[in-house]
């Protein structure tokens, strides 16, 4: 169980005039064996802060924490324990190689661990991890195009995992899903978390769907965090106008949407 | 009737800046960023254009003077003809004369005519300007309604034997080279039925067959881009908004189709037009054409270096006309592709 | 590991008959490249000054050339040296490139950024004269020529190269790879090489034949080949010069120059489409609505549908039937909400209502009516006038729906002024206050803007605007708030529940998700795999009985889901469409209900396949 903190990040794009600040000091802190849900609106900045989490993205200031250790920076050992904090995407279909079969593409996820490990080994825990994600270890040689979207995310799913990471970041997981897959998906992250005891960032711009997985909520705008803290005290009781509206505007089966003005 | 106000909505903006404000320089002005850029590029083909020409004879592996001259000829000759063309001289010295020359309008002696080598040119670009002018137009007049109209008629899947028909038309104009179909063309319309003037110059009966056998394959080819670009914009979200709308066949595909292919179209005109001017040395070798692509296909055969430094050097320079005119015509007619580029 | 294999893509190709013809066609060309010289070289170099520059005949069917050699057995000899001179030419063009492209690719970014601008610059010459330029300094000779035409193509597969490695490098799957700490040489040699070597194969088959007509070109201005050696250029200049006595002599060499070059060329179209064949479409109806359609009583329904059924022709020719047998029927001003997920063909209909399946589709229905005009027909001139001025359309993604090239102001003005004959000053005014209507700010100015400058709530705005300039009686709403934020939802379905008040128009909103419908439509169809499921009353939901619609309403967790408990989940649809449907905990098999969904996209919510 590893704790996650972003401490001021900021992610600057561009140069001079034409610069935006997709993430502006942001402090996070997911604490260990929590999912902490991430809600915010296109544009405010939460994908970046996903891959600033996990070092796809350089934070222009700022620093990420792995457990009280900087993992920012692009040394040898920051990169090595920054392998602990994997990624889930949010379009499962391009983050799969269409050309690799996906028990290859869940093998890669092993190297992470830094393992040396034999062939037999290897197929071992492909099956081991397929299995564990609900699909047929018996098709690990077929390309992703054979399975359906849903599939697709939970191989994606698979292959963070066997990396045996300790924080899993989750951008966006289910909104290229249909709804009724959509809740498998979040099952199977639940389960995982309290199986694996996950440390979880789990990003969605759905506020519902973030509440039902998330121990502790922080709300994004316009790069910045406007409101945080645990699930059910945000969303029952929001201090953040731009929360009060957002919780307004979800849609609730069977009331009449609001859709004048406070 | 209450509607909600857009005042949340406007803080977060969804799409580009609706406007200039706030964004400085060039970048507030996105057409003439385009242009600017375009010029600079072409200035600096120019430049690269100009050192090629003059290197192209040192890059000739061996002596060149010998080579142009052949085995038998005596040192004496091979001598002056280095001093005539200045190659005696050190590479720095050489490269300013050629500098002052090219701003004096003077570039060089021909060595077989022995006359200068901008009055050859200036004789002869006429007959290939002419022939490519006439050749695009009748490429770029033609393609339209052709592809247009199959695009049109073929969409969804339907009349597949017409569809199959014409593309199989174009796509046999397209893969025959133009200094085929010349051949072609004069076997059959200059040779068989005698119709028309198999070679020369100089009367309007003349410039039919080279400007269609140099047209037909730009032609075909502008026209497959312009069937495909309509078959794509037909099956846009747009036009069944414009379909909904239930507008005259006319209004849809002339005002809200159109327009939609003229980056597209512009683009592939440019390659076109750069090809044509390409093409103009085949064509003008077949019909016996006195212009400058029968002159650098002699020339070279002959090793006359300093024509064909005039005449690589012209050639260069009307490409880059051409691509500065399609990007002029792409900044007037369609502006969102020099916005997408800046 | 184990698994099925899918059928490699290759043999599917070779089983269509334009697959068979350019194997058949490029097994012929290797034959003779192979055998050619041995079999005839005899007879292309034997001399029969008797029977010299002879036109076509039975003995010599291209003729014989100056000397008496057979022209046939020339040019099928030539075949060799012209093939693997292309095809050396192809190999240095693509060899080159790949090198510039892969050099370019790991230099530091401002020489980088240099050696894409040369490449830029020199792709803006047309490669006969950059083959010009390298023939003057490596000399007219075959090799020179295969040097001038392969460096002429290296441009070409440097930017080729650059734009593959580019576009895969920006993969989340690329991505996923550096994250997980695989090495830049793995990541290459496993994700890389494997996505960019078949584009690339394709580009140089089509390149071969390219290089093959330049090769043709440059032999034919006597730049390339020179005698005794010959090749088909070479053939077609000597032919040339006698073409006022023989055609048949230029006309030989020439077929087989054009033959090779369009079998290379389809070789590339072959091979990057994999086959695909395009689908046949159905028979149209016949005959156009005459007349005019009777007047409709106010209390008449304004969309009557029974039995709609519509179907697809399939990659196969075959046609798919997408939605089975639908029956909806929409009051005046009534708001009807169609709920369902990808591929339960509930867009299908909507488009079916307002008539804008594309060509391909095939609509059959006991009654498709919409305020008494039919449509499962063209309509008659009259009846279009009455569907423009009464029905608008609302779809997904307000970017695309509107015309990228024409003015907000334009697009809203021109419905009225063909269908209404409003005058042009009158058409703007009217359209100013539609967009004040649906609180567009700025809106005089928005009316000379093009729609990429204005956000992506306020394009949706426009669209509703669309319906104010006009009468309807029917807005039919495409999924219209997936794509916006859920602020920017509520407010453009504000807009859209004002603009119905104003005109009276009944809705008919399309949309995955039934919470959003149940919130703002009177009544609810729930469809699945082209059928209708269930009809619901909003206010009263939980008397829903249909287990699919039960398990739709409990799989998506809203703010008082009780968060101990897993989500229940929707069954995938059993053959015989009776499995009972909640089931916590159950695991989606399949991942995606019903028939087959279009080809190309299964199992996304976003962007349907409608045909337009």
């Amino acid at each position: 169980m590893s704790e996650l903190e972003l401490r001021g990040v900021t992610v600057r794009y561009g140069h001079g005039a034409r610069a935006q600040t997709a993430v502006d000091a942001v402090d996070l802190t997911v604490r260990p064996g929590t999912t902490h849900g991430l809600v915010g609106e296109s544009g405010s900045g939460k994908s970046t802060l996903a891959r600033a989490a996990v070092g796809l993205v350089r934070p222009t200031a700022g620093q990420v924490f792995l457990g009280r250790v900087d993992v920012t920076g692009p040394s040898r050992y920051a990169r090595r324990t920054r392998r602990r904090v994997q990624m889930v995407f949010q379009d499962p279909m391009s983050a799969l190689d269409p050309r690799l079969p996906v028990g290859l593409s869940v093998a890669e996820g092993l190297l992470a661990t830094g393992r040396r490990t034999s062939r037999a080994d290897r197929e071992a825990r492909v099956t081991a991890l397929l299995d564990r994600v609900q699909i047929d270890p018996r098709r690990a040689g077929d390309l992703p195009g054979a399975f359906s979207g849903g599939q697709r995310q939970r191989i994606t799913i698979a292959r963070a995992l066997a990396a045996e990471p300790e924080v899993l970041v989750a951008d966006e997981i289910t909104s290229a899903l249909d709804v009724s897959v959509q809740g498998v998906v979040l099952n199977l992250i639940r389960d995982l978390q309290a199986d694996l005891a996950l440390t979880v960032l789990f990003i969605s711009h759905n506020l519902a769907v973030v509440r039902y997985v998330s121990d502790d909520v922080s709300v994004m705008r316009a790069g910045r965090v406007v409101e945080h803290g645990p699930a059910e005290r945000v969303l029952a009781d929001p201090a953040d106008p731009y929360t009060r509206e957002l919780l307004r505007s979800i849609p609730v089966m069977g009331q009449p949407l609001v859709l004048a003005d406070a | 009737m209450t509607l909600p106000s857009p005042a949340l909505e406007a803080t977060t903006p969804a799409g580009p800046p609706a406007g200039p404000a706030g964004r400085a320089g060039l970048a507030a002005h996105p057409r003439l960023a385009f242009v600017l850029a375009r010029l600079a590029r072409a200035l600096v083909s120019l430049v690269l254009v100009l050192l090629a020409a003059f290197f192209l004879v040192h890059l000739v592996p061996g002596d060149p003077v010998r080579a142009a001259l052949g085995p038998t000829v005596s040192p004496e000759t091979v001598e002056a003809l280095r001093q005539q063309l200045g190659l005696d001289r050190p590479l720095g010295a050489q490269l300013g004369h050629y500098v002052t020359g090219l701003v004096t309008g003077d570039l060089g002696t021909s060595v077989t005519s022995q006359r200068p080598v901008a009055t050859i040119l200036l004789e002869r670009l006429p007959a290939t300007l002419t022939l490519a002018g006439l050749s695009f137009l009748l490429a770029a007049v033609g393609a339209f309604p052709v592809g247009v109209a199959t695009a049109v008629s073929a969409r969804g899947g339907r009349r597949r034997g017409l569809d199959l028909v014409v593309s199989g038309v174009l796509g046999v104009l397209v893969a025959v080279p133009g200094f085929l179909l010349a051949v072609l063309l004069v076997s059959v319309f200059g040779v068989t039925l005698g119709a028309l003037p198999p070679a020369g110059w100089g009367t309007p009966a003349h410039a039919v067959l080279p400007v269609v056998a140099l047209a037909a394959g730009p032609l075909a080819y502008l026209a497959r881009i312009v069937h495909v670009e309509m078959l794509r914009v037909l099956d846009e979200p747009y036009l069944t908004t414009a379909r909904s709308k239930r507008l005259p066949a006319a209004t849809l595909y002339l005002r809200h189709a159109l327009p939609n292919i003229v980056g597209a179209a512009l683009t592939a005109g440019g390659v076109v037009l750069v090809g044509l001017v390409a093409g103009t040395v085949l064509v003008e070798t077949v019909f016996v054409i006195p212009g400058i692509g029968s002159t650098i296909v002699s020339s070279i055969s002959a090793k006359d270096y300093p024509l064909i430094q005039g005449v690589v050097l012209v050639y260069a320079v009307l490409v880059l006309v051409a691509n500065l005119l399609v990007d002029l015509a792409l900044a007037v007619l369609d502006p969102r592709s020099t916005v997408a580029e800046a | 590991m184990p698994g099925t294999r899918p059928r490699p893509a290759l043999l599917r190709t070779l089983a269509t008959p334009r697959g068979a013809a350019v194997a058949a066609g490029l097994l012929l060309l290797a034959l003779v490249t192979a055998f050619g010289p041995a079999l005839l070289g005899d007879a292309a170099d034997t001399r029969d000054l008797a029977a010299r520059q002879q036109g076509a005949s039975l003995a010599h069917p291209f003729g014989t050339d100056d000397l008496g050699r057979d022209l046939l057995a020339r040019v099928l000899v030539a075949t060799r040296l012209s093939v693997l001179l292309a095809l050396g030419a192809t190999a240095i063009s693509v060899v080159g490139g790949a090198v510039v492209g892969i050099v370019a690719a790991v230099l530091p970014a401002a020489l980088r950024r240099a050696v894409n601008a040369l490449v830029d610059i020199l792709l803006s010459f047309p490669w006969l004269l950059l083959a010009l330029f390298f023939s003057v300094i490596w000399g007219t000779t075959a090799t020179g020529a295969m040097l001038a035409v392969g460096f002429a193509g290296v441009p070409v597969f440097a930017r080729l190269v650059s734009t593959l490695a580019a576009s895969v490098a920006g993969t989340e799957y690329v991505h996923a790879a550096r994250m997980l700490g695989s090495a830049p040489l793995r990541t290459a040699r496993v994700h890389l090489l494997p996505n960019v070597l078949p584009p690339l194969l394709v580009n140089a088959a089509a390149h071969a034949s390219v290089s093959l007509l330049s090769f043709a070109a440059l032999s034919f201005l006597g730049l390339g080949v020179q005698a005794p050696a010959y090749d088909w250029g070479r053939l077609l200049n000597e032919g040339a010069r006698r073409i006022y006595v023989d055609p048949m002599a230029a006309v030989g060499p020439g077929l087989a120059i054009v033959l090779t070059g369009v079998l290379l060329a389809l070789l590339g179209e072959v091979l990057s489409e994999g086959g695909r064949r395009r689908g046949r479409a159905g028979g149209r109806p016949p005959r156009a609505g005459t007349g005019v359609a009777p007047a409709v009583a106010d209390d008449a329904p304004v969309v009557d549908v029974r039995d709609l059924r519509v179907a697809f022709a399939a990659e196969d020719g075959s046609l798919v039937e997408r939605v089975h047998g639908v029956d909806l029927r929409v009051a005046p001003r009534e708001v009807v909400g169609l709920v369902g997920e990808s591929g339960s063909g509930k867009s299908v209909t909507a488009m079916a209502v307002a008539g804008l399946l594309g060509p391909d589709a095939r609509v059959r229905a006991e009654r498709l009516v919409f305020r008494g005009i039919d449509m499962t027909r063209p309509p008659s001139p009259a009846e279009r006038t009455r569907l423009g001025l009464e029905q608008t359309m609302i779809f997904q993604d307000p970017l695309s729906s509107l015309n990228p090239s024409l003015t907000v102001g334009r697009q809203l003005t021109e419905v009225t002024e063909v269908h209404a004959r409003t005058l042009r000053a009158a058409a703007r005014a009217r359209a100013l206050a539609a967009l004040e209507r649906v609180r567009v700010p700025e809106a005089a100015r928005r009316l000379r803007q093009l729609p990429h400058e204005l956000s992506g709530g306020m394009r949706q705005r426009v669209m509703i605007a669309t319906g104010l300039m006009v009468t309807p009686r029917l807005i039919v709403a495409d999924e219209p708030t997936t794509a916006l934020d859920v602020t920017v939802q509520r407010q453009v379905l504000g807009a859209l529940r004002g603009a119905q008040r104003e005109t009276g128009a009944a809705i008919l909103l399309i949309s995955h998700d039934i919470a959003l419908v149940s919130g703002f439509c009177d009544r609810v169809v729930v469809m699945r795999s082209g059928r209708v499921v269930e009809e619901l009353d909003p206010r009263r939901w939980q008397d829903a009985t249909h287990p699919y619609t039960r398990g739709l309403i409990a799989c998506v967790p809203d703010m008082t889901t009780d968060r101990t408990r897993p989500l229940p989940v929707v069954e995938p649809e059993a053959p015989d469409d009776a499995a009972p449907a909640l089931d916590p905990g159950a695991t989606d098999r399949s991942g995606r209900t019903g028939p087959p969904a279009r080809p190309g996209r299964p199992g996304r919510p976003t962007r349907k396949g409608v045909p337009a």
